[in-house]
């Protein structure tokens, strides 16, 4: 493993059952994630787009092993976690902890607000005396920007975007090195949007965080990375640095996707092409054969139909297009 | 110039809950013109739903409209009968609702569905209305439209549900569509083909088109005109091109500096408005985004700003920001 790098993920494929009837008898398999390959370098943001049901979020719980492998490996600090049982991920999951996109949903609406971020420091032992695990919180409170008051308070007495700050607050109790953010911000309206962003800038930038950043916003995702890989139907088709992604977008389907973001600016959208793509995702049940994305793709080739293009790596630029072969 | 199609004028919408009384719509003044698409922005809870829904007359039992008046081509909608309502709201006004699932019937056919309202509202013998309704979804680009006239509701994607809403809404060419986050569910992909398709459909028929929606990259790319809500009322109105060139709302300021986009400079610090959306059932004094706004002074917090025009066509509501 690169010393640089936190994680390396190595043709994983995650693939589920599809069962039927009563006897819940398997009648095929489901390939929600089918050869995936990355790296994520300590210290930065590395953000998986894509369509819904593209496998972000499949690659992310597989990452945390909170998801059953069928293949490849997943090395973290320079360990190979691919077949750790569940006590041999609990010192992992201090390390890397998640924030999803509904976050009233992951909070227990019992409990109140300083309890759910004290939570992770009593499961793990970390809690100390009483005095010191108050204090810990009060400094979680104030660093997400929560006043320290309200931590007697249960969910539902905040609003959605304090409700996002009270999960990061509790992802980053155990000081983490790595933190993947499923949607984080999604749910979140804009001008709220904007302050969580912010905050999660400004924790990577005090405590030196690494972020696996799962988001369907292509503005949101081109302000927080560094380096981007595109998903289509459970593959990569592209990984590229932040500027290179979205100024020379090589894959087709890279390209279709960002023609289709409108842009806040009437004046930059009249000179603007119409959107490249066409129909829906296929579903992955029966994913086309060749390249995933032939069928949608205005450029395919005789070759797209049969043969699955190769990862072709060069610097830090990964493609697999055989338009570019 | 001729009359607004739709004219919405002084409008206070409030619910009776059990946490007291919301004032949900708080004056609000709002034209739609012949052809043209007008989109409604703001962030959830400013009463972009509402605004849409007294329109149509469905506000429920705990709603109702507590003053001022609603206009269609010429009529006032507030005191009209139910049943007038009701044959303006099939026949000339159609909606489309984020969640087209919510608005299908699971249990009966696509076909059916789509006929219905063409065998209701348009005097079309039932064989008829089935034949139109395979052409709507043609139309809206259904594959194999006429084939899939027996399919139910859970057989079709997201994207395609929402395709079926359109149809239905086109179906008795009404003059006014109005879309409540017609794509926030559906991926960006095919958010595009959606829109386009809806976009040129009503230029087609010459409807006029209301969106409502949080995405100012929506609003850049399809509006001709914006409204900007805040707290239940319009804070801001102005063509598009105009409002994104010269916003006059501290608050339309406040959204278009907080947004990332595709072309600004990446990694920077984003600009925020400061404090949280206003709790409708506990309104500020005054001017409600006062508590948010930077440029807040004593008066702002005394009285409410009308809407007026600062320059042609371009209306805001505030004591004295100066853009
Ligand atoms: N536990 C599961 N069992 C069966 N199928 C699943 C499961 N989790 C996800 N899937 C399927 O895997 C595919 C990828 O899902 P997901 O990773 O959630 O996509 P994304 O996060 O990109 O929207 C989808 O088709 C989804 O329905
Ligand atoms: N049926 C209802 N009962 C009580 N309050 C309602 C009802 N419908 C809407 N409201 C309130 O009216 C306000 C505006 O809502 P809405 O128009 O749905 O906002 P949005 O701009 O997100 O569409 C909200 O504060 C909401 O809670
Ligand atoms: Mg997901
Ligand atoms: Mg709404």
């Amino acid at each position: 493993m690169k010393a640089d790098n936190i994680i390396e993920v190595r043709d994983l494929k995650v693939h589920f059952p599809i069962t039927e009837g009563l006897l819940r008898r398997q009648v095929g398999i489901l390939p929600a994630v089918d050869g995936v390959s990355f790296d994520i370098l300590r210290g930065e943001t590395f953000s998986l787009v894509g369509e819904s049901g593209c496998g972000k979020s499949t690659t992310a719980l597989s990452v945390l092993k909170m998801q059953p492998v069928t293949s490849g490996t997943i090395t973290f600090n320079n360990e190979d976690i691919t077949h750790h049982s569940a006590s041999q991920m609990r010192p992992i999951r201090r390390k890397v902890q998640m924030v999803y996109q509904d976050p009233y949903g992951s909070l227990n609406p019992r409990m109140k607000v300083g309890s759910i971020i004290g939570e992770p420091l009593r499961v793990h032992g970390m809690a100390g005396d009483k005095e010191k695990y108050n204090a810990r919180i009060r400094e979680l409170m104030q660093v997400v920007g929560l006043m320290t008051d309200m931590a007697d308070r249960y969910p539902h007495e905040f609003s959605g975007g304090q409700r996002q700050r009270i999960c990061i607050a509790r992802a980053i109790a155990l000081d983490p090195e790595l933190i993947i953010c499923d949607e984080a911000v999604s749910a979140l309206d804009v001008s709220i949007q904007a302050q969580v962003i912010n905050l999660l800038m400004d924790l990577q930038e005090r405590l030196g965080l690494t972020y696996l950043f799962i988001a369907h916003d292509l503005s949101v995702v081109r302000h927080i990375s560094n380096r981007v890989a595109v998903m289509y139907l459970g593959r990569i088709v592209e990984i590229a640095d932040r500027d290179t992604l979205f100024s020379q977008p090589k894959h087709p389907y890279t390209q279709a996707l960002l023609s289709a973001v409108p842009e806040a600016d009437p004046e930059l959208e009249a000179s603007r092409q119409e959107p490249l793509i066409i129909g829906e995702v296929p579903s992955v049940r029966n994913p086309p054969s060749g390249c995933r994305f032939h069928p949608r793709c205005s450029q395919s080739l005789e070759r797209c139909k049969t043969q699955v293009p190769m990862h072709q790596t060069s610097g830090s630029t990964v493609l697999a297009c055989h338009l570019y072969d | 110039m001729m009359d607004p199609l739709l004219s919405i004028s002084n409008l206070s919408v409030n619910f009776k809950t059990e946490r007291g009384n919301v004032q949900a719509l708080d004056g609000v003044s709002l034209e739609v013109n012949e052809g043209e698409t007008l989109a409604i922005v703001g962030e959830s809870g400013s009463g972009k739903s509402v605004t849409a829904l007294s329109v149509l007359g469905l506000l429920g039992d705990s709603g109702g409209v507590s003053g001022g008046d609603i206009e269609f081509a010429g009529e006032s909608l507030v005191n009209a009968s139910d049943e007038h309502r009701r044959e303006i709201r099939g026949n000339q006004i159609a909606m489309i609702f984020q969640e087209p699932m919510s608005s299908l019937n699971p249990v009966l056919t696509i076909g059916k569905q789509v006929a219905e309202p063409i065998w209701q509202h348009r005097n079309k013998s039932w064989k008829d209305a089935i034949c139109e309704a395979g052409k709507l979804l043609e139309l809206v680009s259904i594959p194999d439209a006429q084939e899939r006239l027996g399919d139910y509701p859970h057989q079709f994607s997201g994207g395609m549900r929402q395709r079926v809403m359109i149809a239905m809404a086109l179906a008795c060419q009404p003059k006014l569509i109005i879309a409540d986050e017609p794509t926030t569910a559906l991926d960006v992909t095919v958010q595009a083909q959606i829109l386009s398709l809806l976009k040129n459909l009503t230029t087609e028929l010459n409807s006029s088109l209301v969106i409502i929606t949080h995405d100012l990259g929506v609003v850049a790319r399809y509006a001709n005109r914006v409204a900007v809500m805040y707290g239940g009322r319009i804070v801001e109105t102005a063509s598009a091109a105009e409002l994104y060139r010269n916003p006059q709302h501290p608050y339309t300021v406040g959204l278009m500096n907080s947004i990332p986009t595709l072309h600004g400079k990446p990694g920077a610090r984003l600009n925020t408005i400061i404090g949280q959306p206003p709790d409708l059932s506990n309104l500020p004094s005054g001017c409600s985004f006062h508590p948010r706004c930077p440029f807040a002074k004593p008066q702002c917090m005394q009285s409410k700003p009308k809407l007026e025009e600062i320059f042609p066509n371009h209306f805001r509501a505030c004591f004295g920001y100066e853009g």
